[in-house]
């Protein structure tokens, strides 16, 4: 594979951070961190185990050293029950070379359980260290989609907050709007009231209070010119007269009626 | 394998697959020597989406080194040469 998995697989272990800024996701960075955490875990783990390995083939080449050891010790009793104590003084010689071998080795041992017991400590402690980090990493990886996803409810929010403002608005409008229309109605009857304002009802009432005042008005015009006229003439067909005239007036009425009509009716 | 694509996290993925996605990664990076921007964007959702499709995503505790890193969905062109380029591949 040489596409740009691979290229940015190899980015991703030489560079890691760098790239991991770019990708601007600390739970990737916190993951590496972990990955890196493991295998120095696994670095210890592996140097523990070389170490026990050799431990294990110092103990196998000292049993194998004591044993031919032990075999030599038998072999100088032997030689000299049989009475050659040149061959017990070559095998006691010989065993004693090995002796020293053993020494050694047996030192050699002891560093090395020394040491082994280090990096097991080491190995226990940095494994709590990583299960410490790895607890961290969760908590940390999770605060983070925690916080993207208050961000993406704050986001909501003042969206939601801005819808209300909008209807927010449009109340506050509605509400200006009555108040509007109260105080204009308020100042309508205020201005009826002082006389101010023309009420159009209240005009045509006046039309209808002038036009009867006036037919009213008419009658009493007729029935005085008709006494008047009655005087004039004298006796009691003035009466007559007024009683015709008032019949006469009746009639009057009845021609004016035609006239007067429309105007009811334009009502 | 275990492949990550960057913002999304880890996938595990069985081998016999790689031919497939193989072909689309050749094909992102031609297109991105290229500096074909359409190409490359309808390669890498494609590429993205067979990850996705064939893997099956890690558990966030079950963490394990990447075999292979994919870009975010969202990258550009310019980002993943950038990212490419930046001082060789070669370490340090």
């Amino acid at each position: 594979m040489s596409g740009v998995m691979k290229r940015m697989g190899m980015i991703f272990r030489a560079k890691a951070n760098k790239a991991l800024d770019r990708a601007e996701d600390p739970r990737e960075t916190l993951d590496y961190s972990y990955q890196k955490q493991l295998e120095l875990l696994q670095k210890v783990r592996r140097g523990v185990a070389d170490v026990a390995t050799s431990r294990k083939r110092l103990e196998l080449q000292l049993n194998g050293l004591q044993q031919q050891s032990a075999k030599l010790e038998e072999q100088g009793r032997k030689a000299l029950a049989l009475g050659r104590e040149d061959l017990a003084r070559e095998a006691l010689t010989r065993r004693s070379a090995l002796q020293q071998q053993i020494t050694d080795l047996e030192t050699q041992h002891q560093t090395l359980q020394g040491e082994e017991e280090k990096l097991t400590l080491a190995s226990q402690r940095l494994q709590a260290k990583v299960d410490a980090f790895r607890t961290k990493k969760e908590t940390i990886k999770a605060t983070y989609t925690a916080a993207q996803a208050q961000t993406k409810i704050g986001e909501a929010f003042s969206g939601i907050s801005e819808e209300m403002g909008d209807v927010g608005l449009a109340i506050q409008r509605a509400e200006d709007k009555t108040a509007q229309m109260q105080a204009r109605a308020g100042a309508i009857d205020e201005l009826l009231a002082s006389g101010a304002l023309d009420d159009p009802s209240g005009m045509a009432k006046d039309d209808i209070t002038a036009e009867l005042e006036r037919l009213s008005g008419g009658s009493d015009v007729e029935l005085e010119l008709q006494r008047m006229k009655a005087e004039l003439a004298g006796g009691s067909g003035g009466q007559q007269a007024i009683e015709g005239g008032q019949g006469g007036q009746g009639g009057q009425a009845h021609q004016q009626r035609p006239q007067d009509q429309p105007r009811f009716d334009k009502r | 394998m275990i492949v990550r694509i960057m913002g999304e996290g880890q996938v595990r993925l069985a081998d016999s697959h790689l031919d497939e996605l193989n072909t689309l990664d050749d094909a992102l990076l031609v297109e991105l020597e290229k500096d074909d921007e359409a190409g490359f964007r309808r390669t890498l959702g494609a590429l993205l989406e067979a990850v996705r499709r064939l893997g099956e995503p890690l558990p966030d505790d079950a963490l394990e080194p990447s075999d292979l890193v994919l870009p975010a969905p969202d990258a550009t062109i310019s980002e993943v040469r950038e990212m490419l380029r930046e001082d060789g591949l070669i370490p340090g």
